[in-house]
């Protein structure tokens, strides 16, 4: 019932492999643990074996996250063969990726995004979203699982020695996840054949990616009382944590203190919105172009978009649909993005110099919202940025050695360095933008500019890091402390008379203070709750990034509209064993915060002390009490 | 040929077609072998697999078959990356330099993209090209060739005209028993 046997790794794992599974790429780096001393380690990045056209398979070090799902008829019987199995009905990485961009009906992408999208149900069969009915859908589950899967036996091919299954293992999720979502990729991974699992948030990865490669020269580069701010944009969602580094017993620590909310917006956005310029452009001269040749254009954007925002000096960059017959030069469109065009279009939509008093827009949802991912509805990630800081003013105020240093009249908590991540800060303009706009941001407040915390590779950071984590843990080097990034809550009927016309008024208890450590456990004394047999229960159940303060037990009357989000239900349901239809059981709520970062919650009975699953991810889940 | 002065850019596709028609059609390889020798003025020149002094008669070594394969597959790639057989294939006399231009820079990109991908290229001679240099006896003739006032004895001195491209690694991709690798690119039907 509990994953804790997970938690135990093999005696002596050889290697401590981490791996960063992101919404468009997956990348798997490792430490070789015994060839590594203190903060001199041996690392590398397995070259990932994947099909790139059928029946040929290549080499890459990084894995597209996409997962195609073939016709009987479309692929000769062996044209999906890989080094470790000749016979599988679908395809991920490079050729799925390809494959999907002239057959998107088939095409499963960003599974990650729908894995931690309430709205849907996350174990049921529903990607492709658009796909007709004759197409055998697959979950958002069962898409992470078959990506971690492939990652498991790429390394099994490459290293028959050392079997995965016993080495330590680190996946990376955002730092935005809620409970559901982490529950759910752990479970992917069991699936996928994880015998020895740590989860890690993707921020404090590339943190550690940035300790790791500076062997041992960070501890020179921060000081007691500074706060690092993680900034990671990439492929599909932008990612925020706020590190605090304070001094403890002459050690240098490391105080995940806030992270940043779930923001689908991502690098792919920025490249689709600069094909819209052009495609706007060729409009304009009147050449149509379909949904194949869009798909071309946007692939050109990307490529001109890197070599405009590497060299400021290029004033243009030719672009180059191609026909997709095979007169090339006759059924070609030519055009060219301009250096102003990719200014204005990605500075001023997606990095706008705004005051940290601005807040993105959210406009409300028509009534008839149709299923789809959760887009960011404002796309200036620098006015995430403000939102973050604005609202986690105090996240430091009470932390040991911060006291007299935070300015209480600061309207937003002050980062003194930055370390940027992901592959769209491979621009340095971008980085650049980034940090002068929070810079003026500090300036206006008399604060002092932050610095940029350099050397970190973009595209691997974060498996580097993963990797890196798992050697930590084993007691070599400097960990992130952090714990939970929330305080949970369960909606509890007030008693106060009802009123006719008005919802009963709900109160929140605290089941799960904040920055509850790895390993420890809370025990909900003073409620209880009578559940019926047979019948599921329901609870509404929240989270708070701010209500550091929140004891265990805490009942709130009133909050601040943003001190609360609503999770989504939480569930818990009695099996009629042994029992009475209809008898009513006093339980209590316990929450664990387990080794392998997940937040497990169980109802156990007030008499008799037996125990039961409570489920997060409630809709379509029949099957909660495992 | 209607054309007596091709453009550099129809040069360019005229090389890259050349190339390809010789190494795959033996009969074109000899129309091409005649038309160097016209134009240099030269008698045949002994192919390398005779050029070894006949002083001493030793027996003919069997040449080795290059694989047909792996030729193929380059083939597929450079089509795939950057459609270039597209590109050859294309009649150029109706279009315009800056038509056939937008098409070269991307079939540029793309087999720039196949050499980086697929191969580590570095020069022969990490020397600058023009600056002067010294090849010691038992220089590895396969890899530095002597042109000009080709007389004495090593050590030779002499200017660098060209650096020279080596392989030191090739990566193509492994492919399956069944894999047709004379299809390079598949047609393309959409329903």
């Amino acid at each position: 019932m509990s994953p804790r046997h997970l938690d135990n790794p093999q005696p002596t794992p050889r290697f401590s492999i981490g791996i960063d599974l992101g919404t468009t790429h997956c990348a798997l780096a490792y430490v070789d643990i015994a060839a590594s001393d203190g903060e001199k380690t041996s690392y590398g990045v397995l070259d990932i074996p994947q099909l790139t056209a059928p029946g040929s398979v290549e080499d890459l070090p990084l894995l597209p996250s996409f997962l195609y799902l073939p016709h009987a008829s479309e692929l000769a019987p062996d044209d999906l063969t890989l080094p470790w199995i000749s016979e599988q009905d679908f395809a991920v990485g490079e050729l799925a990726r390809t494959r999907g961009a002239s057959t998107p009906i088939r095409l499963v992408s960003s599974a990650k995004s729908w894995l931690c999208h309430p709205g849907v149900d996350r174990r049921a069969a529903i990607l492709p979203n658009d796909a007709p009915p004759e197409v055998a859908r697959i979950s958002p589950l069962e898409a992470s699982t078959r990506y971690l899967a492939h990652l498991r036996q790429a390394w099994n091919n490459a290293h028959p020695e050392t079997p995965f299954d016993e080495q330590d293992v680190t996946v990376t999720i955002p730092a935005s996840f809620d409970p559901a979502a982490r529950e759910l990729t752990a479970e992917a991974a069991r699936a996928a054949g994880y015998t020895s699992l740590t989860l890690l948030e993707e921020p404090q990865a590339a943190l550690y990616n940035w300790i790791q490669t500076s062997e041992g020269r960070w501890r020179k580069e921060v000081t007691p009382g500074d706060i690092i701010l993680v900034i990671d944009v990439g492929g599909g969602t932008s990612d925020f944590s706020l590190i605090a580094v304070l001094e403890r017993e002459g050690n240098l620590e490391l105080h995940r203190v806030a992270v940043g909310d779930h923001i689908l917006l991502g690098g792919d956005n920025m490249d689709l919105m600069l094909a819209h310029v052009v495609a706007r452009k060729l409009a304009a001269e009147g050449k149509q172009l379909d949904p194949w040749q869009m798909r071309a254009l946007t692939h050109a954007c990307r490529n001109a978009k890197e070599s405009l925002l590497t060299d400021s000096e290029l004033e243009a960059q030719a672009i180059v649909v191609p026909s997709r017959g095979s007169k090339l030069i006759g059924g070609s469109i030519r055009t060219e993005l301009l250096q102003t065009e990719v200014r204005s279009a990605l500075l001023e939509g997606f990095f706008p110099e705004v005051d940290a008093s601005t807040r993105p827009a959210s406009r409300t949802r028509g009534g008839l919202t149709q299923i789809g991912l959760p887009y960011a509805q404002d796309a200036g990630v620098t006015r995430h940025l403000a939102a973050l800081l604005g609202r986690q003013a105090g996240a430091t105020a009470e932390l040991e050695g911060f006291a007299g240093k935070v300015d209480a009249e600061a309207s937003f908590l002050h980062p003194t360095a930055v370390l940027f991540n992901g592959g769209v800060f491979k621009s340095g303009i971008l980085t650049e933008r980034t940090l002068d706009t929070l810079n003026g941001w500090l300036a206006a407040e008399q604060a002092a500019p932050a610095r940029m915390l350099a050397g970190a590779d973009m595209d691997l950071a974060v498996a580097r890091g993963a990797a890196y984590y798992g050697y930590v843990r084993r007691g070599q080097g400097v960990r992130i402390r952090g714990g939970t990034v929330r305080a949970y809550y369960v909606a509890v009927e007030s008693s106060m008379p009802a009123i006719p016309g008005f919802e009963p008024p709900v109160q929140a208890l605290c089941l799960a203070p904040f920055g509850m450590e790895e390993g420890t456990e809370a025990d909900l004394a003073t409620q209880e709750f009578g559940l019926v047999v047979g019948e599921p229960v329901h609870l509404r159940f929240f989270g708070s990034s701010v209500r550091r303060q929140d004891q265990l037990g805490t009942l709130l009357d009133f909050w601040q509209p943003d001190e609360l989000q609503e999770l989504g239900e939480i569930q818990v349901n009695l099996p009629a064993e042994g029992r009475q239809a209809g008898e009513v059981v006093q339980v209590k709520l316990r929450a664990i915060a387990t080794e392998t970062g997940t937040l497990e919650l169980t109802a156990v009975a007030v008499q008799g002390g037996e125990r039961w699953k409570v489920a997060f991810d409630v809709r379509g889940n029949s099957n909660s009490n495992s | 040929m209607n054309n007596s002065n091709p453009s550099f850019l129809k040069r360019i596709s005229l090389a890259f077609g050349t190339f390809f028609s010789t190494l795959s059609n033996p009969g074109y390889a000899a129309r091409v072998q005649d038309l160097r020798q016209q134009d240099d003025g030269l008698t045949p020149a002994p192919s390398p697999a005779t050029a070894t002094p006949t002083t001493t008669a030793r027996p003919a070594v069997p040449l080795k078959e290059a694989s047909a394969d792996a030729a193929l597959q380059l083939l597929a790639l450079f089509q795939r990356e950057a459609r270039l057989i597209d590109f050859t294939q294309e009649n150029l006399s109706s279009y315009s330099d800056a038509e056939i231009g937008g098409a070269a820079r991307l079939v540029h990109e793309g087999c720039a993209k196949v050499l980086r991908e697929h191969f580590t290229l570095v020069p022969v001679r990490p020397e600058a090209e023009g600056s002067r240099i010294t090849l010691n006896e038992g220089f590895d003739a396969r890899a530095v060739r002597l042109t000009g006032q080709v007389v004495g004895q090593a050590p030779f001195q002499g200017n660098l005209s060209h650096r020279g491209w080596r392989a030191t690694e090739t990566r193509l991709p492994k492919l399956t028993e069944s894999h047709d690798a004379t299809v390079l690119v598949q047609a393309e039907v959409e329903l």
